[in-house]
């Protein structure tokens, strides 16, 4: 039977089971000792047992040591662990080290296509003046093409349309692909009743294929038929979109006399622009740069649509989407929008988070 | 519409800069098109004589000559043309002077050994045309030093304006100059059109016959006799030469010239080659011959009208004269037509012949239909005091067009239509200057338009004559009018999810592409298209010329061309139409996308791998995701197209309707389009996809269970034909409500696999809202799950 020694042999076995403690290594050695100390068997735990044998007054004192001398060795121990962790810790981590330098997984985000992008623009900026979206067939009537607006046979308009043709169907009507959206005019005014307010994005064709023209290409026609409408608000309105879409405050844009059979009076629209150096910047300069066709509905239209000419009045207008992605964004050939070439989608493509909005900006980012 | 300055000053009187001139047009509605001032670029160009010219003692091929330039002593020139010789004129550019059409500044210097200070110049050389046989040839008067430029005419600079199809007024030089004296750009100058006298009577004369009445309404003629038709005067010639006519003789000048100076398009016959005393318009007899001015034969159908003599046809009336009867340079007798045709007529005719003439172009515009009845004195005294001779009594034939017609137009019709404020007297001075005739009113006006100006159709043409001679520039600039103070969506669902369509295979790393709506027949035949009706008439090329049923043939077609690019790798969506007929509702919106090669580039984490089915039938479950399709409810079919590979592809179901179809590109349609390897796609029609139903912007109310989720896994041993989705479906039965996910995790055939059967390993997930499930919970749902894939697909848990 062990006795339980003089302060003073407590105080020497404190400070060598201090000194053991912080002496070990790994956490299987400090376990042994925490064992050794304080297990059922440790001698801590068999110095504490001795205490049932004392007198109270010694086993008082000698309790109060005792579990003090306990707590010491618990938090010297608990010390030592998390010392001990932490070092297992890094040694792991450092063995876990790779080369970041190396390439990450390849991402596979790709591009939205310029005139998807343009034309998503050109909406967000018709959204906020309060025009609605329309839609109307590739493939279209004689009538909703030409005749209802106003290009009756074998007007000399109808040759500068170089319309691509389909077979006549079983009542004899001649099909065409539609030379410009204006037919969804016709079909919008039938269908609905005044006010208007639409654009209409779409596919439109023409038989001519060189550097700057397309079979194919995109048109945005827009309408506007409401009480009090006149070309004052056609100019504002094109002036507002003009300035929203190029990002230039104060662009010069100007009304030029023109003739298209839909519209009565008609006006090629101009926005200013420089060619300093060879480069094209859209904004005030010298030289002017024709971006879109416009008008006030000529009447005989109106009356074709159903819309009686004194009562209603409005403007239309029709700009080509490619020209206008061309000149905001530097694309220079007509002709790439359409070959699908992944070089070209990378670079004058778009991210397809990169969603334009009046509140974040019309302007895509490049890629 | 060419012209050049001084041809315009014949019309207009004006003190105004030609700068300000060509500002103006544009805004008048005349796009300036091309400005050309010839003389810029020849200033130190003069006219020189030749004193001596001898052979080169180094050079077989060049002569040197001595130049009398007009000032000073006589410059050496070496000199390679073959014409270039003693005593001729030519044009002399000095050392120091740029020479454009060699883009060169002449130096001083010697060739093989003799000096030569200049340049005996070509008129290439000049870039006054391709002529570069030898050196200018001056007439013998040429006054020696004189400025070259002036003497030759090319100082008088040309102006190219793009006419609008309504402005047939301004397809003539005094068209323009009144438009230009309406906007108060100088004033229009009176021109003589004032009847000749006739000093006979004309020995032919009109006829026309009862059905070509509607087609000529009034048509007049002029004899000439004792003509000299020789070469056309110098300022003549020059103004022809500078708009691109060739001079032919005086006659045919003539009539070149008054079609440009007043847009009157007239027609020369000679007498002397006319057979019988009259000339008849009719129609053109079925089959019936021509042979018109172009040497070119016409085969003529009874729809067509001719002017015809006692031997035949020989003018296509508007269009183009004959040759039989034309004038030539030995003509000395001329009979003049000057006639009103019906422009449709004109127009229908000359497009079935194909024949695009000038005359045609301002007969189908429209032409001032009482120019007949005004214009022959004109024309007889040009003729006359060019070509000498004497003039006939005028003939005329037909009731004349009616053209008179009046307009109201209100006093506010331009405020209203246009937001301008017009002083009422400048409407009517606006009007007046462009040869209307107003007649006041209570508040309005009676307007009566010239007769050069048959576009004129109502009120709407008057507000544009007065606002473009006004002026745009003093448009307001009106806002829209704002309906809602928050904008309102502009896009309907439909369109909307077509933007996220975008988006979401963009972000899967497809591509988008937007092809050509047509492709070519043999490829919309492989895709099920290449009907009649969807085939164009007139295509560009064969390549494209029918309306695509599909995308997918033309998305594989940029693959290919990507794949002859080197791109190993090619990815690409496309969102547009497609065409299963001609009529509107026929046309549906597409999406298809496809993935060619592999699914990324060789690289050190081995992501690498060969596009499959699975891809492809991602991206469609991606897409209809996008469109709002829950697709885990979705059945998926096996099979597809004739174009897709029949054992590896599928279409993803719902209800009845297919939504979309997916698989690997069959291997003989590859190889039609000369792709390599493995390319997979899919295709929708958005059209077929329905739209979420509207239930408003609040979602169902989610509870979240606090008990733990349990997954058991099942390995499963079937037939191999078994379709893992119908194995999946008894799971999924089986597993009952509690089921919250479920997942196929291995598909094994091969060792300890029985021949002719597969295993297929599923895990589920049940969520339990109630309280944490028991073991014998769990346990018989298990139970029912082994039991039902065995019921229904024959299943055999794997021990």
């Amino acid at each position: 039977m062990t006795e339980i020694g003089t302060m003073q042999d407590l105080e020497a076995l404190a400070a060598e089971i201090a000194t053991a403690i912080e002496s070990v290594s790994s956490l299987e050695a400090l376990e042994a000792i925490r064992i050794d100390l304080l297990g059922k068997k440790g001698r801590v735990s068999l110095m504490m047992r001795e205490l049932g044998g004392m007198d109270p007054e010694a086993r008082k004192q000698a309790g109060q040591e005792l579990n003090r001398l306990k707590d010491r060795i618990a938090t010297a121990i608990e010390l030592r662990q998390t010392l001990l962790g932490d070092a297992a810790l890094n040694d792991r981590l450092a063995a876990e080290a790779v080369d970041v330098t190396l390439p990450s997984r390849p991402h596979t985000e790709a591009r939205l296509h310029p005139l998807s992008r343009t034309i998503e623009e050109v909406v967000a900026i018709f959204a906020e003046m309060g025009f609605t979206v329309a839609e109307g067939p590739d493939i279209e009537s004689d009538y909703y093409n030409f005749t209802a607006l106003n290009i009756p046979e074998e007007h000399p308009a109808r040759q500068e349309h170089d319309t691509f043709y389909l077979p006549p169907d079983a009542e004899g009507k001649r099909k065409v692909l539609r030379t410009h959206t204006s037919p969804v005019q016709v079909r919008t005014m039938e269908a609905t009743e005044p006010p208007v307010r639409i654009i209409v994005p779409g596919r439109t064709y023409r038989s001519d294929h060189d550097a700057t023209h397309s079979p194919m290409f995109h048109q945005c026609e827009g309408l506007v038929i409401a009480d009090g409408i006149h070309m004052g608000h056609l100019n504002g309105c094109l002036i507002d979109f003009c300035r929203a879409f190029f990002g230039v405050d104060g662009l010069p844009v100007r009304f030029r006399p023109s003739y298209f059979p839909f519209t009565e009076p008609s006006a090629e629209v101009d926005i200013g622009c420089t060619r300093d150096g060879g480069g094209l910047k859209i904004g005030a300069g010298d030289d002017w740069l024709e971006i879109l066709g416009s008008g006030m509905v000529n009447p005989r239209v109106l009356a074709n649509c159903g819309y009686d000419p004194e009562k209603y009045q409005g403007f239309a207008f029709g700009m080509g989407i490619e020209r206008i992605a061309m000149l905001k964004y530097g694309i220079p050939d007509l002709r790439t929008f359409y070959d699908s070439d992944l070089r070209w989608m990378r670079h004058y493509g778009f991210l397809p988070f990169d969603a334009p909005s009046v509140h974040a900006g019309l302007v895509g980012g490049s890629s | 519409m060419k012209f050049t300055r001084d041809w315009l000053f014949d019309h207009l009187a004006t003190d105004r800069p030609l700068d300000e001139i060509l500002d103006i047009l544009p805004m008048l509605g005349l796009e300036v098109e091309c400005y050309t001032d010839r003389s810029a670029a020849l200033t130190s160009f003069t006219i020189a004589e030749v004193i001596s010219a001898k052979q080169h003692p180094n050079a077989n091929k060049l002569r040197v000559c001595m130049v009398n330039t007009g000032s000073g002593d006589p410059v050496q020139v070496v000199c390679g043309a073959p014409n270039a010789r003693a005593g001729m004129k030519g044009v002399f550019a000095p050392a120091g002077a740029y020479v454009p059409g060699i883009d060169l500044k002449l130096k001083s210097g010697k060739i093989r050994g003799e000096a030569s200070n200049g340049m005996l110049c070509s008129e290439r050389e000049m870039e006054l045309s391709d002529e570069h046989d030898g050196i200018i040839d001056l007439p013998s008067d040429a006054p020696v030093g004189a400025a070259f430029a002036p003497y030759a005419g090319l100082d008088d600079p040309i102006i190219e304006i793009a006419i609008t199809p309504n402005r047939a007024d301004c397809l003539s030089v005094r068209g323009v100059a009144r438009d230009l004296a309406a906007a108060g750009y100088g004033s229009l100058k009176e021109v003589d059109f004032s009847p000749h006298d006739g000093a006979f009577d004309s020995p032919i004369t009109w006829n026309i016959d009862a059905d070509a009445r509607a087609f000529c309404p009034r048509i007049s003629g002029c004899a000439f006799r004792g003509l000299r038709n020789g070469t056309s005067p110098a300022w003549m010639a020059q103004r022809l030469t500078a708009i691109g006519q060739r001079p032919i003789s005086a006659l045919v000048d003539i009539t070149n010239y008054v079609m440009i100076d007043l847009g009157r398009p007239l027609h020369a016959y000679d007498i002397n080659k006319i057979t019988g005393d009259s000339l008849t318009i009719r129609a053109a007899g079925d089959g019936e011959m021509m042979t018109a001015l172009n040497e070119k034969e016409y085969k003529l159908d009874a729809g067509m009208f001719i002017i015809a003599d006692a031997h035949g046809a020989d003018d296509l009336a508007g269009i183009m004269g004959g040759e039989r009867t034309g004038v030539s340079e030995t003509t000395t007798d001329m009979f003049l037509e000057v006639a009103i045709f019906d422009p449709i007529s004109v127009a229908t005719t000359a497009r079935k012949l194909n024949i695009n003439s000038d005359a045609r172009h301002r007969f189908e515009r429209g032409l001032d239909v009482t120019s007949p009845d005004w214009v022959q004195g004109h024309i007889a005294r040009l003729v006359t005091s060019i070509c000498g001779g004497e003039a006939s009594y005028v003939t005329t034939a037909g009731e004349g067009a009616q053209w008179q017609r009046e307009i109201t137009l209100d006093a506010d019709k331009v405020k209203r239509l246009t937001g301008m404020d017009v002083p009422a007297a400048d409407q009517v001075a606006i009007l007046e200057s462009l040869g209307f005739n107003v007649a006041a009113g209570d508040g309005e006006w009676t307007v009566s338009p010239p007769p050069w100006r048959g576009d004129i159709d109502g009120a709407a043409d008057l507000v544009e004559e007065i606002g473009r001679i006004h002026g745009y520039e003093h448009l307001p600039m009106d806002h829209l009018p704002r309906e809602h103070v928050v904008a309102q969506p502009s896009l309907n669902p439909a369109q909307a999810r077509q933007f996220r369509l975008r988006r979401a295979l963009a972000s899967r790393g497809l591509m988008e592409a937007v092809t050509f709506s047509f492709l070519s027949g043999p490829q919309a035949a492989a895709f099920g298209g290449g009907a009649a009706n969807l085939t164009l008439v007139n295509p560009i090329s064969a390549d494209l010329s029918v309306m695509r049923p599909s995308i997918l043939p033309n998305l594989m077609a940029a693959a290919a061309r990507n794949q002859d690019r080197g791109e190993a790798d090619v990815n690409l969506f496309e969102v547009g139409p497609v065409f299963l007929g001609d009529a509107p509702d026929d046309q549906r919106t597409a999406c298809s996308g496809i993935r060619h090669g592999t699914t990324a580039i060789r690289e050190w984490h081995g992501s690498q791998r060969k596009v499959d089915v699975f891809d492809a039938k991602a991206d469609a479950e991606a897409a209809l995701a996008a469109l709002g399709v829950r697709t885990g409810g979705l059945k998926v079919s096996v099979g597809g197209a004739d174009y897709l590979h029949p054992g590896r592809s599928g279409q993803l179901v719902q209800g009845r309707t297919v939504l979309a179809s997916f698989g690997e590109i069959h291997p003989k349609i590859l190889d039609d389009f000369g792709l390599r390897g493995v390319a997979v796609g899919f295709e929708m029609h958005l059209d077929d996809v329905p739209l979420p139903k509207a239930k408003g912007p609040a979602r169902t109310l989610l509870t979240m269970s606090v008990f733990q989720p349990v997954t058991r896994d099942f390995a499963f041993i079937v037939d191999s034909e078994t379709v893992a989705g119908d194995l999946l479906k008894a799971v999924r039965s089986g597993a009952g409500p509690l089921l919250s996910d479920s997942a196929v995790f291995d598909v094994y055939q091969g060792e300890n696999i029985e021949a002719g059967k597969k295993s297929v390993a599923v895990t589920i997930t049940l969520s339990p809202s109630k309280a944490t499930l028991t073991d014998d919970e769990i346990d018989q749902i298990s139970n029912s799950v082994i039991k039902l894939a065995e019921t229904n697909c024959g299943a055999v848990l794997r021990s």
